[in-house]
């Protein structure tokens, strides 16, 4: 009798034990509608998080018998793989700083309901829709020595003689004008648009010219937004590949990051170098990222007092 | 401007407000330049490709539409544009299916770990495909799977799965969750929550989701590119791989291709811009 009636306790006590568990579970927001998320949960750690981290590994294991570190070596050893790092911000630094720097006044301009903002925002979006591919392919026809741009600009008297602008790396600057200009308008534009024009009107009616208003109200509620749009051109122009192996001189002054890891890959068959690339390639996108975005909380901090 | 200068203080504001629309002038000025060399980008590859013959002229020499044809035939366009329309309707449905539930899964619970799961589907859209693309590839060929149609689908799925994601957890947020309740007080079973309830709610989100993967997709360079085979490239890749070999096949081909690639692009952008505003192509990435 009383070993039957052991095992009734124990449940009666675990019962309660385990309902509670799912409740205090359930409390935070832990429960079967959790599970909804789980395909996706999988889908990206198998084909995201893995292959990142799986990439990591393999850098470590070169195909010669060479040490852990082996790729890494040979990369910082190699001055035309090194170069690339170089080549990358000489070509990605000036046109991720262009696109957003001019973006400000346009998105300034554009700001609130502007006659023709929809049909100037479509006409925008096509380069990015259309692709980098597609945008190299026309300023290789439109670049040339006889293109329309150097026809034109001789036309006018402005140049004696054709520039050169293919096979070098003005060709990818422009190219990455052409695509990122548009993403960092219309990023800046949303941002813009988020702003109170309340904050400017206080500022006018405390006697501040259109100049003083932009330069202490708007732009300083802007930077938050500047930075992370500045993040994101900096990146997709860190990046650039088609444009710079079509446009640029891919053996030389445009064997970017994303070249140098692509031909290893696919013309040495060299994976883990490969990967070696990518790697160092997302180390510098973070190290900028995390420094842009390290100078806004400090930018920022400074100047929303005057926010209140 | 200058006469003005001179007249005391009612010159001076005056003064100020001519240089503010001068400056609104050369903004747009700027915007006009810009506009005029994109239109030229289109234009130069759209003209080239009914050209019979352009050396050294403002305008081709006459006009033909022969090269469509080669560029259809030599290019095995029909097939290639096959491929890029099971790619882009695989990766919207497959992205739909998967991101969806997560994105309710997102918007209705607060639970541990909620950042962190956010920050795992914030980075595939925020990191550049090249970086990742690489070592997902290896894996790819890994796995037998490089080379071929799914391997090109499962590539292009990793951007638009966290993005959908990301369009539709506010999308979901912004519908009341009384309404479900409601629902199932009024003895609705879920999936009857879920069909009659939910799905015609959540239509308009799921559309603008889908437009926006599906113009993203066939834009895709770099992963197809990585993963892509002979029998399984899409119609940017192929494009990428003419301009690469040009001089085998006439430069025209090359314009006529480009222009059905374009054409397809457009199409779908303009079908999308009629649900999404354009600053939303942009601005799902915060």
């Amino acid at each position: 009798m009383t070993l039957s009636e052991t095992p009734v306790a124990s449940e009666a006590i675990a019962g309660p034990e385990r309902r509670s568990l799912r409740h205090r579970l359930a409390d935070r927001g832990v429960d079967r509608l959790l599970l909804l998320s789980l395909p996706a949960s999988l889908f990206v750690l198998v084909f995201f998080i893995y292959p990142s981290i799986y990439g990591v590994v393999l850098s470590f294991r070169p195909l010669k018998p060479v040490g852990a570190f082996g790729n890494y070596t040979h990369f910082f050893g190699d001055p035309f793989l090194r170069g690339s790092i170089v080549n990358t911000f000489r070509i990605a630094l000036p046109a991720a700083i262009f696109n957003v720097l001019a973006a400000i006044p346009l998105a300034v301009v554009m700001r609130g309901a502007v006659k023709g903002q929809r049909i100037i925002n479509t006409i925008l979006v096509i380069p990015i829709s259309l692709g980098t591919v597609l945008v190299a392919d026309g300023l290789l026809n439109y670049l040339g020595p006889n293109g329309w741009f150097n026809r034109v600009l001789m036309a006018a008297g402005l140049i004696g003689h054709p520039l050169q602008l293919l096979h070098n790396q003005w060709g990818v600057m422009l190219s990455l004008v052409i695509t990122g200009f548009p993403f960092a308008f219309l990023l800046t534009l949303s941002y813009i648009s988020g702003i109170d024009p309340k904050m400017e009107s206080a500022a006018a009616t405390l006697g501040a010219g259109p100049w003083r208003q932009f330069w202490h109200v708007t732009l300083p509620l802007l930077v938050p937004g500047l930075a992370i749009t500045f993040c994101l051109s900096f990146v997709l122009a860190f990046s650039v590949f088609p444009s710079a192996t079509m446009l640029g001189n891919p053996n030389g002054d445009s064997h970017v990051l994303a070249v140098a890891a692509a031909n290893t890959a696919f013309q040495q068959y060299d994976f883990p170098m490969a990967s070696t690339i990518s790697v160092i390639a997302a180390a510098i996108e973070l190290l900028v990222i995390g420094a842009v975005l390290g100078l806004r909380s400090r930018f920022y901090a400074g100047t929303t007092t005057g926010k209140g | 401007m200058s006469t003005l200068q001179g007249a005391g203080v009612h010159g001076a504001a005056s003064w100020r407000i001519t240089r503010i629309l001068s400056l609104r002038w050369i903004v747009w000025g700027a915007a006009a330049i810009f506009f005029l060399n994109l239109l030229g980008v289109i234009a130069v590859v759209i003209a080239n490709s009914f050209a019979t013959h352009w050396f050294g002229s403002w305008l081709p020499a006459g006009w033909t539409l022969k090269y469509y044809a080669q560029s259809w035939q030599n290019y095995q366009l029909s097939g290639i544009l096959v491929v890029t329309l099971q790619v882009a309707f695989a990766a919207v449905i497959v992205s739909l299916l998967i991101g969806t539930p997560a994105a309710y899964a997102l918007a209705r619970r607060n639970f541990p770990g909620k950042r962190l799961m956010m920050l795992a589907f914030l980075l595939p859209i925020m990191v550049p495909p090249i970086t990742y693309g690489i070592p997902l590839a290896t894996l790819l060929y890994k796995l037998h799977l490089g080379g071929t149609l799914t391997g090109v689908v499962i590539a292009n799925l990793v951007p638009p799965v966290p993005f959908v994601i990301l369009v539709m957890t506010p999308f979901i947020e912004q519908i009341d969750p009384r309404i479900e309740a409601a629902a199932r007080m009024c003895g609705a079973k879920t999936w009857q929550v879920f069909l009659r309830v939910l799905a015609p709610l959540l239509v308009p989100g799921l559309l603008a989701a889908a437009l926006l993967v599906l113009i993203q997709t066939v834009a895709l360079f770099e992963l197809t590119f990585l993963v892509s085979g002979p029998g399984s490239q899409t119609l940017v890749v192929a494009l990428y791989y003419a301009v690469f070999a040009s001089g085998i096949r006439p430069a025209q081909a090359i314009s006529a291709m480009a222009v059905i690639y374009m054409l397809t692009t457009l199409v779908v952008l303009v079908v999308t811009l009629r649900y999404v505003r354009p600053t939303q192509m942009v601005g799902t990435v915060r």
